[in-house]
């Protein structure tokens, strides 16, 4: 009696561990060097565009890290755009430029943060309502709550608070630091902890979880909290880069929807239990790198939107053939 | 029982059921059912669709809870209000569909909700030897390793995960619902080995629910039938035959299904052929197919049963050669060709390709009428305006069901497989393909399908039957064709045997009877 099908190679494997949303980025970082030095004004391969590319990445890049955990375990968040304004909003309205309130701002939006999150995972959980809706709804609460308070920058952080923004340890700048370790631990949880294997069994099949033992509405709820989180730390960095919180701050930046393309972008399936936080990196670092070649070339605003609508198609296509052919 | 006191008797009982019932809103699903389970047995459990097995079998494993009765296991009495609380009592039970998170590895999956830790961070090193281990103790550590994704395992490899899991939480008794549905016969007998060895070597009793006769007959020691609800009777498998228990079952003999084949008067005209058809998965496919006989068609899983029912309703049309209706050449490019043709298409994935499941029977049935209809016709009530009468097809059918807006999915797969039937019929499909036309359905419900069919054929349809149950090809056809690596290779007449139609599709080399059922 011969076996139907030979054992599988480790190698592949270890192959598949890293995320293909890397190739991509190489392949366009390249493009991106060879078109700005061929047709651009300005040059790409220089510490300061470079640099441009990483900072230019954080708001969107911290926001997605949650994003990534909410489409894994089969959920998403629409309301980190309005929490994004809700922090900026509330801290520099809280500090008024004294550098003493700084630490109770911070702990007031933090708050905010893990409430919100806790609301939108209940209302998922508890209300079974599907999470497009529920923080679709959340997220108009919070604009309405904010545009009855405020209707401009409101108050100001001090500017030893900016350096967060705007200085850095040597050359790398403080808030990429942030990124990078806001994306380090979340991929480390996912990968190293209890809570992120459920993660990933939760978006999987809901279902095999259950009956596996595990407590899906708490894994959801711990999730929405960890999403919530992220918007307020992008929330606060942005603050801290324009110096003061208007309402419109999370909205302009499209930071619901974007945050959701960059994670798809990154290899992670819409539909969950398959991707992950590096991947996610990749995609906000995909986003970057197109935005500063389109600058240094002069490519106007709206063109710049239908070739990022273009390239998130075509790189989401790749993978939607990869799969097709590990399929047959 | 003498002869099961016998045999069990120096050994008690490691599951007792006394007095389980279950009542559903109108229902009730089971009536003072006893089921005793030995360490070390294999028990089968048969029944129709709807007797009770699954419901009974979720009430012992903590799935649901009964209304009625007692549950010990050994000595001791135990009520679960939770599928956990019945794992850690040694209960586990392997569920039809997979229950395997495919992008997580074998081990992440063995140990999923239990994941080892060390300081506080998942144990990985622990977890993937401790699964390697388990693989090692059934020996199949050669062909599934912990670290694989279990999407790049095989069917029977995934179903051999399942049992690791069920091991690894220390199992004393394992419940498994239909676990060959989606194995060949080659992988069947690897589970069926290493569920042997597991009786034996670590007394694990199996509970083994099946349709397949031939495996509960190969594999248990007792069989509990079950109908409707009630114990029929518990057996020592040695001391009965398959058509005692399908009696018991339904009370009926097994070799009764069949209905009389066409006689050389029935068959007519020519309704559709196909003349040298090739596409990827087809090779010089040359057939004809006439008013009032049924052909079956027979082959391995992957010899191009499925794409032959696809390229002539035309989801994966022919490429080339030629194509006639009713004697008119055409083409059939996309099933609204094949639809306005006459064809209809009764797919083998019911649940996937066949259904709405949340619309109305209603619905369900007027569907191809309307799609014929085109996009800007009005939905007609059933029975006006040249619409068909629900009510009609469904008596022609002999559809059962509360009311036709009863939304399909609480039917039996029997009855959608009906109610499938009669959108093809309102469509005025009269050359129809049925692929596997009564995969999980249940015994008596199979009957009627199959009469169903030959009272089709007698009033003049041209019947297509794919099917990898030999007896319903044998007992079903008029016609025999047989495919192997997508050519029709033989085409043998009414009557033929098991062994030939078996030689033919094996490509003449050998007769192993591969995936055939009773």
């Amino acid at each position: 009696m011969t076996h139907t099908t030979p054992p599988v190679k480790m190698t592949l494997t270890r192959l598949r561990a890293i995320p293909p949303a890397y190739f991509i980025l190489l392949g366009i970082f390249c493009a991106a060097w060879l078109v700005v030095e061929l047709f651009g004004t300005g040059s790409f391969m220089n510490p300061d565009t470079l640099t441009n590319i990483l900072v230019r990445s954080v708001a969107l890049g911290i926001v997605a890290v949650g994003q990534s955990y909410a489409i894994l375990s089969g959920s998403l968040d629409l309301s980190v755009a309005y929490l994004i304004s809700v922090t900026a909003v509330m801290s520099s309205f809280i500090m008024q430029g004294d550098p003493q309130r700084v630490p109770l701002a911070l702990a007031v939006v933090l708050a905010i943060g893990v409430f919100v999150g806790l609301i939108n995972g209940l209302i998922i959980t508890r209300l079974k309502i599907h999470p497009f809706i529920a923080t679709l709804s959340t997220s108009l609460m919070m604009k309405g709550l904010l545009d009855t308070g405020f209707q401009n920058f409101a108050g100001s952080v001090p500017k030893s608070f900016q350096a967060l923004a705007y200085d850095g340890w040597g050359p790398i700048p403080y808030s990429v630091l942030l990124f990078l370790v806001v994306a380090v631990v979340g991929e480390f949880i996912l990968r190293r902890t209890r809570f992120g294997s459920h993660v990933y069994a939760v978006g999987g099949n809901r279902e095999v979880a259950r009956l596996s033992g595990i407590r899906t509405a708490r894994v959801l709820m711990g999730v929405h909290v960890l999403v919530s989180l992220t918007a307020v730390l992008s929330g606060i960095f942005i603050v801290s880069r324009l110096g003061s919180g208007a309402p419109w701050v999370g909205p302009d930046g499209a930071y619901d929807l974007e945050s959701i393309a960059a994670v798809v972008v990154g290899g992670t399936a819409l539909s969950g239990g398959r991707g992950s936080v590096a991947g996610t990196v990749a995609g906000v670092l995909i986003f970057g790198v197109l935005d500063t070649m389109f600058n240094l070339l002069g490519v106007g605003a709206f063109l710049k939107l239908v070739l990022r609508g273009v390239i998130i198609i075509a790189a989401v296509a790749s993978y939607a053939i990869r799969s097709k052919h590990e399929v047959a | 029982m003498n002869a099961s006191a016998n045999v069990n008797g120096e050994k008690k009982p490691i599951v007792r059921m006394t007095g389980i019932t279950k009542r559903f809103p109108g229902v009730v699903a089971l009536n003072q059912v006893s089921l005793e389970i030995y360490p070390g047995e294999i028990h089968g459990l048969v029944g129709e669709n709807g007797a009770g097995k699954s419901t009974l079998m979720k009430i012992l494993v903590g799935a649901y809870q009964p209304d009625e009765g007692e549950i010990y296991l050994g000595d001791e009495r135990v009520t679960f209000s939770h599928p956990q609380e019945a794992q850690r009592k040694g209960l586990s039970i392997i569920y039809q569909e997979f229950n395997l998170l495919p992008d997580r590895t074998v081990a992440e999956n063995v140990f999923l909700g239990r994941e080892p830790l060390r300081h506080g961070l998942v144990d990985y090193r622990q977890m993937n030897a401790q699964t390697m281990a388990l693989l090692q103790q059934l020996d199949v550590h050669h062909m599934i390793s912990p670290e694989v994704y279990v999407r790049d395992l095989s069917v029977a490899q995934q179903q051999i995960v399942e049992i690791v899991r069920a091991l690894s939480l220390d199992s004393r008794v394992l419940v498994m619902d239909e676990p060959t549905s989606a194995l060949s016969e080659t992988e069947v007998e690897i589970l069926f080995n290493l569920i042997r060895n597991l009786t034996v070597e670590r007394n694990l009793a199996v509970i083994y629910i099946s349709h397949r006769l031939r495996e509960i007959f190969d594999l248990t020691q007792r069989i509990t039938v079950l109908k409707d609800g009630n114990v029929v009777k518990t057996v020592q498998t040695c001391d009965v035959t398959p058509n005692d228990v399908v009696r018991m079952m339904v009370g009926r003999e097994l070799n009764e299904y069949y209905p009389p084949k066409a006689s050389s008067s029935d068959v007519r005209e020519v309704a559709l052929r196909v003349v040298n058809g090739s596409n990827a998965r087809l090779k010089g496919i040359n057939l004809e197919l006439r008013r009032g006989e049924v052909v079956g068609v027979a082959g391995l899983q992957g010899s191009g049963r499925t794409e032959l029912a696809k390229a002539l309703f035309g989801v994966e049309p022919f490429t080339s050669g030629s194509v006639e209706v009713n004697g008119r050449a055409v083409r059939l490019d996309s099933p609204m060709d094949a639809i306005r043709c006459g064809i209809g298409f009764l797919t083998e994935d019911r649940k996937r390709e066949g259904i709405l499941p949340s619309q109305s029977i209603r619905d369900n049935v007027l569907l191809a009428f309307r799609a014929l209809r085109g996009v800007f016709s009005i939905n007609y009530r059933d029975g006006v305006r040249g619409t068909p009468s629900v009510a009609e097809l469904g008596k022609r059918v002999d559809l059962r069901a509360p009311s036709y807006e009863t939304q399909i999915r609480y039917l039996s797969g029997g009855n959608q497989q009906k109610a499938i039937l009669a959108r093809w019929l309102a469509s005025g499909a009269n050359i129809l393909i049925f692929d596997e036309p009564t995969r999980g359905i249940d015994v008596s419900a199979k009957a009627g399908i199959h009469n169903l069919l030959r009272d089709l054929a007698k009033n003049g349809a041209a019947i297509l039957m794919i099917s990898s149950e030999l007896p319903e090809i044998i007992g079903m056809s008029d016609r025999v064709l047989v495919m192997h690596e997508g050519r029709l290779v033989a085409e043998l007449p009414a009557g033929v045997s098991e062994t030939d139609i078996m030689l033919a599709a094996t490509g003449g080399r050998e007769t192993h009877s591969e995936e055939t059922t009773i």
